[in-house]
């Protein structure tokens, strides 16, 4: 009998360190969470201001603000939805209509897999292989193009996953009137799986905002406010990250408060676009 | 209502833009699909394209040489493959267990009330830009380690031989142990998502006669939930590997951006991501430039390696239990 | 699986020419169905009598939604799945390549097993085919909506309530809808693939009194579990079984009087 519930003892205290142990670890990621949020909320917060929505970033020692690189951001960003959405949303339709599971079906669905984990910088060095150094000098489209990129295999992804949930019947029944396929889709499975696509595309958009690295060679910087897409275009990642590793107390201010806005933006709309799938779902 | 008159004004069939317009529409979806094959393949190709002057002029020799010297154009990776590698490796070694132990509180321990908020606050790591890590890295947790771990680190592990040369040196916060850190933070959300979800798939059925048979809650994880998921839970932590490899803005942040070889884990150093986001634009030659875009196609074909590997771990539970942002 | 020799279905052929049968509106002669090397039908020929109802009844796996899924060229979209033989639509093969299938499937429309409608409002449900095979000027496709709601007895439950979305309905309303969708198109031909069998009594009630009432305009083929949906709906009754078809003939004579006894034996409940 001893020998038995010595054993059962030693059982029972393994479980409890190891659900101690997890508990632990969950502590440990939410304090993670709570102490980088906290940061930048607590520096972001100091320097926030309307300024930083009138003037464009300063040269050292001078008084500014973000707007000229929240402007290149937005402007970046509507290229490269408009660049990558398409594509993607075509793509991830191929994948989920083809139809079987077709070995180049597999292989592209692969391929878009590894394109969504792929270390972004190597995205900024393709694109600065094939836009910036050709055309001579960095440039705003090089930048959207390789947000593009970034963009893509997180539509293809979820078009091609939303569209497979589409029951089969409903694309029958239009082909079963007489709809050609392209009717079929654009008129009939796009609006059964639209909650599910706008997911993925505002999603999407929540990463890209956050980007840096493939915007550092192909986007550059700009101090200036400008909307001439072939010039070098300012954007918020690169700014926080220039004015971040800055000597200068103001330009590490401005780059605080860039951080805030640019980790609320991601971090609501990323928030957003789940409450809302979930509500859709319900 | 005349039926009749209805039916009777049959117009003649047609047949909208007819096959050619189905046509047309495959033939735009096939090509975007083509479009991800050859980014991918083209991103490949082109870097390399880009970095070949580095590895003609330099040979094999690259991959083993320290040097990294911009006057004399003198350039080799080894160092930014050692910082790349240490890092990914603290922060495996990091998250790995933490990540697990996520998934099992998620899964066994928490009230039901209280998984759906945690899980939920765990993958908003994943949503926090890259950079805002570098930064908290930076002003916040790099002076915390200086202050209050690598002093205390040193001062335990510096005189034990061999092992201790790994903890030598002065605390200053930044580093590779401290990159790693925080590169473990990072991937934490994506492993542990990845275990979460297969953790779930494993049958109840399963579960219940383990528990039946006396088990306790942690012999059910470790001798039927892991078993069963093992390949998924390596494909998790591969995909988390990956991630590590290629991160780039955090780890610039805190990593030092040094070109010294050197063994501890306290001292400054760099990554291929570190190094091509810092120095690129200053990149001042064509051999400089080369060199980097080298590197940068190093780093594609290791994470190309690794996230595939993930992919086919995944692939096998027939899950597609990628953790999403 | 036995293979059936030729001559007995020769022997069969005397079935499908009963003394008072109508001009057939389609004619399926030899057909053999495929699901990659697996032969799902087995030298089928069956005729199809013009503004009659043809029920199809067997035993899961028999083959009758095959049948029917070859009607309309539905299998198309499968790689693997091919057909031989001949289904003849005024004088038309139409299981050869060179039928438009678009045009076909105009003039054969299909209601699914599970409600299908489309994400849209109930007007633009009915409208969706008119849409893609005539151009109706605004006041002309009203009359054409009503004109197939009516048909399917759904008006007056919504004609107050044309732009909701379709997806509110019940699921009896539903599937109604799809029947006028399926109308809206004036095919000449109405495949219904087990209509009922994910609805209530009391909707299934109203859509079989439907299926009577279109016979009027339309050729119906409708496969059911249900022997006396079968007897309710259908005017000839076609037995199948493993791929074959069995025996055919009035629906009376084969639920009172069947010639097979694979058919009586399942009639009356002995297997499947």
């Amino acid at each position: 009998m001893s020998v038995i519930s010595a054993r059962m003892l030693r059982r029972q205290a393994v479980n409890a360190l190891a659900l101690g142990f997890a508990s632990l670890a969950t502590l440990t990621g939410l304090i993670a969470l709570v102490w980088i949020l906290g940061t930048i909320v607590v520096y972001g917060a100091a320097a926030l201001g309307p300024h930083l929505f009138t003037r464009a970033t300063p040269p050292p020692g001078v008084e500014g603000g973000l707007l000229n690189a929240l402007l290149g951001s937005l402007m970046m960003t509507a290229l490269a939805v408009l660049l990558g959405a398409p594509i993607g949303i075509l793509a991830g339709t191929h994948l989920a209509e083809s139809g079987g599971r077709r070995r180049g079906v597999e292989i592209v669905r692969f391929v878009n897999d590894i394109l969504l984990s792929a270390p972004s910088i190597v995205i900024g060095l393709f694109v600065y292989e094939i836009v910036v150094r050709p055309s001579g000098h960095f440039s705003g489209v090089a930048g959207a193009i390789a947000m593009a990129m970034v963009l893509l295999p997180v539509v293809v992804r979820t078009t091609d996953e939303t569209l497979r949930l589409v029951p089969v019947s409903l694309r029958e029944a239009a082909l079963a009137l007489g709809a050609p396929t392209w009717r079929m889709v654009l008129f009939v499975l796009y609006p059964a799986a639209r909650a599910g696509m706008l997911t993925g595309l505002l999603l999407g958009i929540a990463r890209i905002s956050g980007e840096t690295a493939p915007l550092l060679f192909t986007a550059l910087n700009n101090q200036y406010l400008s909307f001439d897409i072939s010039r070098p275009m300012a954007n918020m990642p690169v700014v926080i990250f220039q004015f971040a590793l800055s000597p200068y107390p103001a330009w590490q201010a401005i780059a605080w408060a860039g951080a805030l806005l640019m980790t609320l933006f991601v971090l609501l709309l990323s928030l957003g676009t789940r409450a809302m799938l979930r509500a859709g779902k319900a | 209502m005349n039926s009749e008159a209805v039916l009777a004004g049959a117009a003649p069939a047609k047949s909208g833009v007819g096959p050619w317009g189905d046509h047309l529409f495959r033939f735009l979806l096939a090509a975007a699909a083509l479009m991800v094959l050859l980014l991918l393949g083209g991103a490949g190709l082109a870097i390399f394209w880009g970095g070949l002057p580095a590895f003609v002029h330099f040979g094999p020799g690259f991959l083993a040489s320290l040097a990294w010297d911009p006057v004399r154009h003198d350039f080799g990776a080894l160092v930014p493959i050692y910082g790349t590698f240490m890092t990914s490796a603290i922060a495996m070694v990091t998250a790995v267990p933490v990540s697990f132990g996520i998934a099992l509180f998620l899964t066994e321990v928490a009230p039901a009330w209280l998984r759906a908020p945690i899980g939920a606050a765990i993958e908003l790591l994943a949503g926090i830009p890259s950079i805002i890590y570098g930064m908290w890295g930076l002003f916040v947790f790099a002076p915390f380690m200086a202050d209050h771990v690598e002093p205390w680190l040193t001062a335990l592990f510096g005189p034990l031989p061999l092992f201790g040369v790994l903890f030598d040196g002065p605390p200053l916060g930044i580093g590779m142990l401290t990159a790693g850190l925080i590169l473990g933070i990072m991937v934490v959300p994506f492993i542990s998502s990845v275990m979460r979800d297969v953790f779930r798939l494993v049958p109840q059925a399963l579960r219940e006669s383990a528990l039946g048979l006396g088990a306790t809650r942690w012999e059910l994880v470790w001798l039927v939930v892991l078993p069963h998921t093992r390949s998924a839970v390596m494909g998790g932590i591969f995909l988390g590997l990956g991630r590590a490899l290629g991160e780039t803005m955090a780890v610039t942040f805190v990593l030092g951006n040094a070109h010294d070889f050197s063994p501890s884990l306290l001292m400054p150093s760099t990554s291929i991501a570190a190094a091509i986001a810092n120095e690129f634009t200053e990149a001042d030659s064509d051999m400089y430039r080369a060199s980097l875009i080298a590197l940068g196609f190093l780093l594609f074909a290791i994470t190309f390696v690794v996230l595939a590997l993930a992919k086919l771990l995944l692939a096998r539970l027939g899950g597609s239990g990628e953790g999403r942002r | 699986m036995t293979r059936s020799p030729m001559d007995a279905n020769a022997l069969r052929m005397p079935d499908l020419a009963p003394a008072d049968v109508v001009a057939p509106r389609i004619m399926i002669e030899n057909l053999h169905f495929y699901y990659g090397a697996l032969e799902a039908l087995k030298n089928i020929t069956l005729a199809l009598p013009d503004r009659q109802a043809t029920g199809m009844i067997g035993p899961s796996g028999c083959g009758k939604s095959t049948l029917l899924r070859v009607l309309n060229r539905m299998y198309d979209l499968y790689p693997g799945q091919r057909a031989t033989g001949r289904v003849m639509l005024d004088g038309e093969n139409i299981i050869s390549p060179d039928a438009d299938v678009n045009i076909l499937r105009r003039r054969i429309g299909m209601v699914f097993q599970k409600p299908t409608p489309f994400p849209m409002s109930i007007y633009d449900n009915v409208a969706f085919g008119v849409r893609l095979h005539e151009r109706l000027p605004r006041a002309e496709m009203d009359e054409r909506v009503e004109w197939s709601l009516s048909r399917a007895a759904l008006w007056d439950e919504v004609k107050d309530r044309l732009r909701a979305s379709a997806t509110g309905l019940s699921g009896g309303q539903q599937q109604r809808l799809c029947i006028a969708r399926s109308i809206a198109v004036r095919p000449e031909v109405i495949l219904l693939d087990e209509p009922t069998s994910a609805l209530d009594p009391i909707s299934t009630l109203k859509i079989e009194e439907l299926i009577d009432e279109l016979k009027t305009d339309f050729t119906i083929v409708i496969v059911t579990h249900n022997m006396q949906q079968a007897a309710r709906c259908a005017d000839q009754v076609a037995f199948f079984y493993l791929g074959e078809l069995v025996e055919v003939g009035p629906a009376a004579q084969i639920f009172t009087a069947p010639r097979q006894r694979r058919t009586q034996e399942y009639i009356t409940g002995r297997f499947g």
